[in-house]
């Protein structure tokens, strides 16, 4: 982000307003009740902590719209239930020298670090993978499958089911 | 029915304490032995909500909530270490 | 009367699943033989586990003792938050000691290797992803 000659009110007093929309919910979750008094400590360090910190934010990752942003969440809280299952499924009823488990490659079209953090650790809480690592460059994933009897399959299933939708949110 | 459903649990979750622990001594490499100990923190956090529920208190959230970040952080040093041979650079 | 008995068996069913999903979690975590494939169960079956003991809290305080206990769900927030990063962490110091880059993995089909073993590109062409420096 460029920064303006001179920077405007929202731009120097709330360089992060999901942030301190974050940190007020998240001090009132740790009240555990709600009352105004909380609500104004909760809104002051919301305020404070994201102008104290913005030189380690210096882009926000917009997000282009909230409802695909929920839909996507749903259907990852959706896998990671059917994921667990499977894996458990997987754990007890295999023997562990018959499981297919081999390392895919996973080339991402994603650029921004949040949307690659993001899809990482969706493919971790997810059936059967983990990502391991990234390229040096950022632009491809490396994932360990548990059970993958067809290796391009579940690259293709990586990138259609989430980095499309991913895609559409931050890009 | 909540308290054998509780006493199920405790049982459950001891013996996956005591599966961990086997990982921890036995494990073949270090990596082994770090994965086996943020398992236990889970555990324990688990462990922690039950008995939560058997004595009918709050007041071992803020723990379970410390162990949470405990362990996180513990795991993201030690693994930090091992990758690097250093905590802070 | 039917409400708490609901209650009462909600809770005892979320109990029961989470203590057998840590159970097989940490099962798992003794059957399968290398350090990769372990790595699977603690992340997976041991989540689910501790959220569904989380969720039976908050539906024990919710009707037992009409309070809106909300810690719970920061600490699931908190364990699903993290538990991606530190099987990222644990995979990538196993990668380090244990793997050889050219024999046992894939290639990126990139010019550069893997982040573990190669150090990123010098000309910062893109903003270098928050996990590649780890």
């Amino acid at each position: 982000m460029a920064s303006p000659a001179k920077p405007g009110f929202f731009k120097r007093y709330l360089p992060h307003p999901l942030l301190t929309l974050t940190l007020t919910v998240v001090w009132m979750l740790l009240l555990n009740s709600l009352s105004w008094g909380g609500l104004v400590v909760g809104l002051v360090l919301g305020i404070l902590i994201p102008i104290l910190s913005s030189h380690f934010w210096p882009d926000r990752p917009r997000l282009k719209s909230l409802h695909k942003f929920i839909s996507y969440a749903l259907v990852v809280m959706w896998d990671i239930v059917v994921a667990n299952i499977q894996v458990a499924y997987l754990i007890l009823f295999r023997r562990a020298d018959k499981l297919r488990s081999c390392w895919i490659s996973v080339p991402l079209d994603l650029k921004s670090p949040e949307a690659i953090t993001l899809l990482a650790g969706t493919v971790t809480m997810t059936p059967g993978t983990v990502s391991s690592d990234l390229s040096a460059d950022g632009r491809a994933l490396l994932v360990h499958c548990l059970d993958a009897p067809d290796p391009a399959a579940a690259v293709a299933h990586i990138k259609t089911r989430y980095e499309a939708r991913l895609k559409e949110i931050f890009e | 029915m909540i308290g054998y459903a509780l006493l199920f649990g405790f049982v459950c979750l001891s013996l996956a304490f005591l599966l961990n622990l086997w990982r921890l001594v036995l494990g073949p490499t270090l990596t082994d032995r770090v994965l086996a100990g943020d398992t236990m923190v889970i555990n324990v956090i688990a462990l922690i909500m039950l008995y939560g529920i058997m004595e009918t208190t709050a007041v071992y959230f803020e723990a379970a909530l410390l162990f949470a970040m405990f362990g996180f952080i513990s795991t993201v040093a030690y693994c930090k270490f091992l990758l690097r041979g250093d905590v802070i650079e | 009367m039917d409400k708490i008995f609901f209650a009462e068996l909600l809770v005892s069913v979320l109990i029961v699943a989470g203590g057998i999903f840590s159970l097989v979690g940490s099962f798992g975590l003794i059957k399968l033989k290398d350090l990769m494939t372990r790595l699977h169960a603690p992340t997976k079956a041991t989540t689910l586990g501790v959220g569904s003991t989380l969720l039976a809290s908050m539906v024990y305080f919710l009707v037992f003792e009409s309070k809106i206990s909300m810690h719970e769900i920061l600490i699931l927030l908190f364990l699903f938050l993290t538990a991606p990063i530190t099987a990222h962490f644990v995979a990538k110091a196993y990668l380090l000691r244990h793997t050889d880059p050219q024999k046992d993995l894939p290639q990126t089909q990139r010019p550069h290797g893997w982040s573990t073993f190669d150090a990123p590109p010098a000309s910062p062409t893109k903003p270098p992803s928050p996990k590649a420096d780890g």
